[in-house]
């Protein structure tokens, strides 16, 4: 082995090197070669550390010194003091800024970082198809302890003071939605895990089931004590090949444990759980739709009142609840309600699981507290807009949620907080959007989703949705009128207002949303006739700027049209009836004659 | 398989897997041992990780190296799949991002061979609820 007694890992994030941190990389290792150094110390570039703001970034091991905000011009410093001398460069060193404590050892840095894993606590740690390592990581544990020491009341007590909310949306108090189950009598009762992730960019639940599964099933048996429940299944998208073969695995390995099954922890409690596939219907992600689809009927959803905890599946009390809230169960219980309670804010405690996807540099899965700001989650943890855009918007919640700008940075991530904002929680989908997206454009592609997926019951949906997703058409292909704007919201708040469920209660959302925080862009679009983004096809056009043309014949010749004519070495001129506005010509275009209007 | 029937049971595995959660070498001497997990879940399998995991188990037999390489969940850092991460005996677990077949090579060659590090690192950024 090459014994480095010491390694530098330089930061090689895209925010750590748009403040030079590849220069500070090359300095430091002609510093250490210049100092005779090569067999000691060696430079190595890592991914973003997740603190942006303090960029560039270095991380000294063994050590565990993390030094911030370095300059290329700090290189010859530390590896003269650090390096050789052994001596640590203390106006380098992170400084806290509330109470002005310099942090020495890296590992104090932990209580810096912006997310803490709950519900993912496994993902990526073990090997998913071993209930042996879950098991390691205190698995089963939690539903060994409830079923061997406490009553079903105990339990629901915990979960209900842990403050914990479903995570599929909505928020409803998790623990009093299980005692409202074990209240409606019966002998036949189901517990029912809503797998059927929809939203588009996200993949939360899929990621906890294939990195986790027994963590549901743990938490699955554990709400079947508590409600009086001895069937347990799981609903989740045929989609989803993977995460069902390693739930399948995991059911069955839990069976040969004894951990399903008849007799669970020889106290007298049976409980089993098998798998129903949906067709990936968005709608089916609502409890009602998603038990008539379980019941072999159409994926349609019901009045609430009754609600599934008093008439579910078969008719039978029912308990539904999110992949992400169930995974967050077990850990509640082996932990305890004060710790749980201690993160998050006063009205949601815990973590969230967001899927964070569109153009942020770090595109991932992650969990954070609940009321971290949206600028820490897309600057900090996401690492920022990518190749150095603005920041236009985000997404959250899916096409049932709402678009936040730039003057919703700071708020708080919490049910409460985001639904003010005109946006909620959704199931954790969001989306960045930066300075080339048309808002016009994001809120056409997701009526355009809803549209799709609306299951036809209800004629506010059905129909409203339809007119909704025209008119939004007829703007983007400049076809809009000013009285446009006003139609879009009466219509809009119709929709909301009379729809049968939550599906056509929210499709409006990003429409209107969209029009209060972008009002600009559709005024352009319909008075002006223009995308200021660029994206609506039809409102530009491929012109040629005649001073700029040499009449080289190469965007002819690319057109795949044939729009494009004119001689050699004279001004080229493009036919707008036959152009598809594809940008061939422009890409091709050695002179920048060819312009976008 | 026998089944468990109290929390004794269950500590008892939870024993013999401990101090190091490894498949299929628990009866060795574990702390020894290099571990590799590579990350397999739907979106790291579409950016290639079955075929890093099948290169590295390929190539630590031809190289004769003895490790263990399991598969394990997602890791989160989606714009760097394939990631994987390795753990040398007495040191901390390593993170490694992008790891297509030829950084498999490389991390192989000077890492998991030698101890040294290679460019690609992703530290973690997240609070474990265990530690």
């Amino acid at each position: 082995m090459t014994d480095f007694k010491i390694h530098l890992l330089v930061c090689g994030g895209t925010n750590c090197r748009s403040s030079r941190s590849s220069i500070l990389a090359e300095q430091l290792r002609a510093e250490i070669k210049n100092q005779g150094l090569d067999d000691y110390a060696q430079v190595v570039t890592t991914g973003c550390f997740g603190y942006c703001e303090n960029g560039p970034v270095i991380k000294v091991i063994p050590d565990n010194t993390i030094y911030t905000q370095v300059r290329p011009e700090d290189a010859e410093e530390i590896v003269t003091n650090h390096i050789v001398k052994g001596r640590k460069v203390n106006r380098l060193l992170y400084k806290d800024p509330r109470t002005d404590k310099i942090i020495v050892d890296a590992r104090e840095m932990e209580t810096y970082k912006k997310q803490i894993r709950i519900a993912l606590r496994n993902c990526g740690v073990i090997d998913p198809e071993s209930i042996d390592e879950y098991i390691a990581k205190d698995g089963y544990t939690a539903l060994g302890k409830v079923l061997t020491t406490m009553s079903p009341e105990e339990v629901i007590q915990i979960i209900k003071r842990s403050g914990l909310r479903g995570r599929g949306g909505a928020g409803f108090l998790t623990g009093l939605k299980w005692e409202l189950t074990r209240q409606t009598p019966g002998k036949e009762k189901y517990v029912v895990c809503n797998a059927d992730e929809g939203d588009p960019g996200a993949f939360m639940d899929r990621s906890i089931l294939e990195g986790d599964p027994h963590s549901i099933i743990e938490a699955m048996a554990i709400n079947g004590y508590c409600t009086g429940a001895s069937q347990g299944l799981v609903y989740i998208r045929a989609e989803y090949p993977l995460a069902i073969d390693r739930l399948r695995k995991a059911i069955h390995q839990a069976q040969e444990y004894g951990m399903l099954g008849a007799d669970i922890f020889s106290t007298g409690f049976d409980f089993d759980i098998s798998l129903r596939f949906g067709a990936g219907a968005f709608v089916c992600g609502e409890e009602t739709a998603l038990i008539h689809s379980m019941e072999g009927g159409r994926g349609e959803p019901t009045m609430k009142p009754p609600f599934p905890s008093v008439k579910g599946f078969l008719g039978k009390p029912t308990n539904v609840n999110n992949v992400e809230t169930f995974a967050n169960v077990p850990a509640i219980i082996n932990k305890g309600t004060e710790w749980f309670r201690s993160i998050g804010t006063e009205k949601s405690k815990g973590t969230k699981v967001f899927a964070l996807a569109g153009k942020v540099n770090n595109v991932g899965l992650i969990e954070v507290p609940m009321g971290i700001t949206l600028r820490e989650v897309i600057f900090e943890i996401g690492g920022g807009i990518k190749n150095d855009k603005k920041f236009k918007g985000v997404q959250i919640g899916g096409p049932s949620g709402g678009c936040l700008t730039e003057k919703h940075l700071d708020v708080p991530i919490d049910y409460e907080s985001l639904v003010d904002a005109g946006a909620m929680m959704g199931s954790g989908g969001m989306i960045i959007m930066d300075e080339d997206d048309c808002m016009v454009d994001v809120a056409k592609f997701f009526l355009d989703f809803t549209v799709d997926e609306s299951c036809g019951k209800c004629t506010p949906c059905r129909i409203g949705n339809k007119r909704l997703h025209e008119l939004l058409i007829n703007i983007t292909k400049g076809n809009g009128k000013e009285e446009d704007i006003e139609r879009l919201i009466n219509l809009g708040n119709v929709i909301k207002d009379t729809s049968l469920c939550m599906l056509g209660q929210s499709a409006p959302n990003p429409v209107l949303s969209i029009l209060e925080n972008f009002i600009e862009e559709y005024e352009a679009h319909i008075r002006d006739k223009k995308c200021p983004a660029g994206v609506c096809k039809d409102l530009m056009k491929y012109e040629i700027v005649a001073e700029n043309c040499v009449g080289c014949t190469a965007c002819a010749r690319a057109c795949p049209v044939g729009a494009i004519t004119g001689e050699r070495k004279e001004v080229h001129y493009i036919d707008q009836s036959l152009c598809i506005k594809c940008g061939a010509c422009m890409d091709r275009c050695k002179f920048n004659a060819v312009i976008i209007n | 398989m026998a089944k468990i029937t109290n929390l004794e049971d269950l500590r008892k595995i939870r024993q013999k897997m401990q101090p190091e959660t490894i498949s299929g070498h628990t009866g060795k001497d574990a702390a020894k041992l290099i571990r590799i997990k590579v990350a397999m879940a739907t979106c790291s399998i579409a950016s290639g990780s079955r075929e890093t995991l099948n290169y590295i188990v390929d190539e630590l037999d031809k190289r004769n190296l003895e490790a263990t390489v399991t598969q394990t969940g997602c890791m989160g850092y989606c714009y760097a799949e394939p990631t994987i991460e390795v753990t040398l005996p007495d040191r901390e677990p390593v993170l490694f991002g992008y790891v297509d077949v030829k950084k498999a090579d490389e991390i192989i060659e000077k890492y998991v061979k030698g101890g040294m590090l290679v460019d690609g690192i992703i530290p973690v950024n997240y609070k474990r609820i265990d530690e």
